[in-house]
């Protein structure tokens, strides 16, 4: 490796002063594309015959990137990892892409995901599993297995993820590298396959949070395409990146990360708590105050459950669309309906029917109000609790997860009760669509582990430059999985 | 039949054909005969298409429904209908799902009937929605035609409040006209713009509701006449029987060959189409203004216009109504009296003759080759005596049938009145010369021979004489003798 483990800015200061090519730097990704292939299974497609393009005064002008593969990209295969679009080949390029295109950003591959991004393993998508970089026995979680693999793996400085409950931050931290997703609507969702409309985000996955701020300010962007977005044109996450974090003020969720409410906890779980209280204390040592919140513990378990109701009944919606009729390929049939019902049983893993199977009861007229609606006031609750706390606060802290990457079998792993809201409450920055970034803060038994930090709506700048100067305090930053070959 | 108690509830679809661009999609609104050209990648359902609102389509939405008096949301959104059907390729339909908001809640239309009394319909709710493909069923195949696809329609319920098949061809006669008048739709039920659901029950008494059923798909207003009228015998004939446990709440089918109405499915099979809210769609607030703005900008109604015609072209509540019903029929009248016509006269000749000629064809108005100016030089000439009321309508149909301007015509046959004095002293003298025992049969008190004399001019004239002038001239001539 010589090039690609570098950073953005350092990558482009080379080519600008002709110590590497662009064309150099898309052989080498590509070269390495394939390494990471036989070692991870990370992408889907590599692109032979990526090739490299113009070097300017654009940060990411000539520079590699990996895609997830639910963006569409014009002429290239995106399948979103379904057997159910196999053959997809998009005649129109996702908007986020587009405007890193215009960036001069050069995509050269398609990672692997969890079906449609309907999982959080690394394991459902229709190529097989993702592995572990830091260790092969491991997973990556998901669903932006195959962009966190990659980038872990130094193919190239950063790679598109998109995040419904967790998908890009938490495989970050199981990579020991940087997930960011920014306010809904920062990033057009125009040619993301849908998962959950109202939960999806796009983002980035990379090796430095500054690089993160770099590659979001080329995919953002208000557009026609999508209602739901907004002006930011005011917004420069990378210019105004700066590290003088004194006197912003920290919350966690007390509830989440004591170690009292885990009786029967694992050593991994004591570790890994340890690290995020050795994390606090860098954060105030940098001069910011971070205080323990108390939340309700109902509120706070209901969460997973909530997540579950509101992403499957909009996923069931949105992937009504599958019919194999107009695209995709088509199964055989008597009628319309046989050859549509033939092709969903084939192409469709089981997890996903079965979640197809909760969105449909979820929604039924005689359940809507129970499960749907009521999920949705829960979900209003949640936002406006942590809210109410961004009034007093510029930020939430929270360690990402329970620990390491978990095992790829899952009998392997150490169990603890009354985990869940601690494994999943990245999603309430998707109930809120607020601005959420996990960096690496520390390793348990060589495999690494991260912290997320989640702002206010709107608040991105806040929140990167907290994880910037945080990220100064510790030696992750641009880290390769198993260091350099 | 008539000693049932009759209520009827409409639910009328028009589709806005008056937008640029699709109301989810920025494909073309435009009506065309070459299939599936009017496409975008959200309106085959392509993966990661969003749906992004047309503003125009939402103004001529809040438009009616300031116009039909109904309560305007304060905050807009949209709902997902989903099913699945091959006319709808994301497989769920973006709406509005009253109760829940939606443009138009509540409200109310008063109708003119053709004798001038009036009735009042309770709109129960007016809503925006995309259209679905238009779909050709073959003999073992079907075709599917997308060009319509997420079109604009509205869709206006009103409450069970109608009590005959009239009056609710008369309801949806002024609500069209509305439409066209308010520049939101051509309304053109050949084009497939207006669709009719009909439900209707029959009970002993106003203070009962019998068993509805359901029409469906009702693509003319003479469908939705005739089908009303189908379902009441049915259902009468039924209740006399002592089988009105036979009438079930079901959706039926009008079919127009036979005439009559035919089950499609029960009650109890209806979908459940798990509505919620679209998240592609912020909600937006409706703000006041907004509504002002759109409140002042609404045109003249059709009402109002009949107003004017009755009141200041002295046209009869019967002229007026047919003039208004349809906008280009208006425009027609209009642009006959800014080139000067008679109004009433004008009047006259549009409700006769032109309308008789239109419907019997099947053509607009609008694309008639007897425009209003053709139609003004007729008119012209028969005031000024130069051709016979006669041979005006003769004029009228050689004009439609050959397509050549009427002076052209009026040459060409020699088709002229004779109204030049001298000339017409010339003939009757003439006549009067040949017939002198006849002269002698009318002094002699045989005054019906005078019409013979009158016969004989119009004969030698080949009909072309003024008949007034005509009588003129031979009172004075026979007179002399």
């Amino acid at each position: 490796m010589k090039y690609m483990n570098k950073s953005i800015t350092e990558l482009h200061e080379m080519l600008v002063k002709g110590e590497v090519t662009s064309e150099e730097l898309v052989k080498e990704s590509l070269e390495l594309s394939h390494k990471v292939q036989e070692r991870c299974n990370a992408f889907v497609t590599i692109m032979d015959d990526a090739s490299g393009g113009e070097v300017n005064d654009e940060l990411l002008s000539g520079i590699p990137y990996g895609v997830k593969d639910n963006y569409s990209l014009k002429d290239v295969l995106s399948t979103g990892s379904s057997n159910t679009l196999k053959d997809y080949v998009p005649f129109f390029t996702a908007t986020a892409v587009e405007n890193l295109s215009k960036h001069g950003a050069i995509p050269v591959n398609k990672t692997a995901m969890d079906e449609f991004g309907m999982g959080g393993t690394g394991t459902t998508g229709h190529t097989g599993v993702q592995k572990n970089p830091w260790d092969l026995t491991r997973m990556c979680a998901g669903s932006s297995s195959g962009s966190a693999a990659s980038v872990a793996s130094g193919v190239y400085p950063y790679a598109l993820g998109s995040d419904t409950g967790d998908s890009i931050r938490k495989p970050a931290a199981y990579c020991g590298i940087v997930g960011y997703k920014p306010t809904y609507g920062m990033i057009s969702r125009y040619g993301l396959f849908a998962f959950a409309s109202s939960l999806d985000h796009c983002g980035v996955l990379t090796r430095s949070v500054r690089d993160a701020a770099i590659v979001v300010d080329g995919m953002k962007g208000i557009d026609k395409y999508d209602m739901t977005t907004w002006d930011s044109s005011n917004i420069h996450l990378n210019d105004d990146l700066n590290d003088d974090v004194k006197g912003k003020k920290l919350f966690y969720i007390k509830e989440l990360v004591d170690i009292e409410n885990y009786p029967d906890a694992s050593d991994e779980l004591k570790k890994h708590l340890e690290i995020f209280n050795e994390t606090v204390e860098k954060c105030r040592s940098l001069g910011m105050t971070v205080e323990g919140v108390s939340i309700d513990k109902k509120l706070l378990e209901a969460i997973p459950s909530v997540y579950v109701v509101i992403s499957c009944a909009e996923a069931t919606s949105n992937m009504s669309n599958l019919t194999g009729i107009v695209f995709g390929p088509r199964s055989d049939g008597n009628n319309y309906y046989e050859m549509m019902k033939n092709y969903r049983t084939t192409g469709f893993s089981p997890l996903i029917k079965r979640r197809f199977v909760i969105g449909s009861y979820v929604l039924q007229t005689e359940n809507q109000e129970r499960y749907f609606k009521n999920a949705q006031r829960v979900r209003r609750l949640v936002v406006d609790t942590i809210k109410e706390q961004f009034k007093k606060y510029d930020g939430l802290i929270l360690p990402v997860g329970t620990g390491a990457a978990k095992h790829l079998d899952g009998s392997l792993d150490a169990l603890n009760s009354g985990t869940s809201a601690l494994e999943d409450h990245l999603q309430i920055g998707n109930f809120g669509g607020f601005p959420s970034i996990t960096i690496p803060d520390g390793f348990i038994d060589g495999l690494p582990v991260g912290v997320n930090i989640t702002g206010n709506c709107y608040d991105d700048q806040n929140v990167l430059n907290i994880a910037y100067a945080l990220e100064k305090t510790m030696n992750y930053k641009g880290q390769i999985a198993g260091g350099e070959e | 039949m008539a000693k049932y108690f009759v209520t009827i509830g409409l639910e009328m679809h028009c589709e806005g054909s008056k937008t640029n661009s699709k109301v989810f999609s920025s494909a073309r609104n435009e009506y065309t005969d070459i299939p599936n050209a009017n496409i975008r990648p959200l309106d085959m359902g392509f993966p990661g298409t969003l749906p992004v609102l047309n503003k125009e389509a939402v103004r001529m939405a809040l438009m009616m429904s300031i116009i039909l008096h109904a309560k305007q949301p304060e905050y807009m959104y949209f709902e997902r209908k989903n099913y699945y059907y091959p006319d709808m390729p994301k497989n769920y339909q973006i709406t509005q799902n009253p109760p829940e908001d939606c443009v138009g809640m509540g409200g109310y239309l008063d109708i003119i009937r053709e004798d001038g009394s009036t009735f009042r319909v309770d709109i129960d709710n007016f809503h925006l929605e995309e259209d679905a493909a238009s779909m050709n069923h073959l003999y073992d195949t079907s075709t599917i035609d997308y060009n319509r696809a997420g079109n604009p329609l509205f869709e206006l319920v009103t409450k069970p409040c109608l009590h005959s098949a009239d009056d609710a061809v008369s309801f949806l006669e002024y609500v069209r006209a509305i439409y066209q008048y308010c520049g939101i739709s051509e309304a053109d039920s050949k084009k497939g713009h207006i669709r009719c659901d009909v439900n209707v029950s029959i009970s002993d008494d106003e203070n009962t509701l019998g068993t509805k059923v359901e029409m469906k798909n009702v693509n003319s207003f003479g469908g939705v006449h005739d089908c009303i009228v189908y379902e009441i015998k049915r259902q009468s004939e039924l209740k006399d029987a002592g089988r009105y446990d036979e009438v079930i709440q079901e959706t039926r089918r009008w079919d127009e060959e036979s005439g009559t109405t035919i089950h499609m499915r029960d009650k109890v099979d209806a979908e459940d189409y798990k509505y919620f809210v679209e998240p592609n769609i912020p909600k937006f607030k409706i703000t006041q203004e907004w509504i002002e703005e759109i409140r002042k900008s609404i045109p003249e109604l059709p009402y109002e216009r009949k107003e004017k015609y009755m009141g200041e072209y002295g046209l009869s509540n019967y002229d007026a109504g047919i003039l208004i019903k349809d906008i280009n029929t208006a425009q027609y009248f209009e642009k006959c009296i800014e080139l000067g016509a008679d109004a009433k006269s004008a009047a006259n000749w549009i409700t006769g003759n032109i309308l008789g000629y239109v419907y019997k064809y099947e053509i607009n108005i609008e694309d008639l080759y007897l425009t209003p100016e053709r139609l003004n030089v007729i008119l012209n000439s028969m005031k000024e005596g130069k051709i016979s009321s006669k041979q005006a309508k003769e004029l009228f149909y050689m004009v439609l049938e050959r397509k050549e301007e009427p002076d052209d015509i009026m040459k060409s046959v020699g088709m002229q009145q004779i109204s030049d004095d001298s000339t017409l002293t010339n003939i009757v003298s003439e006549v009067l010369s040949e017939n002198p025992s006849q002269i002698e049969e009318y002094k002699n008190g045989k005054t019906n021979m005078f019409d013979y004399f009158v016969g004989q001019v119009m004969k030698k004239t080949r009909g072309q004489a003024n008949p007034v002038k005509v009588k003129e001239l031979l009172n004075t001539e026979l007179s002399k003798r």
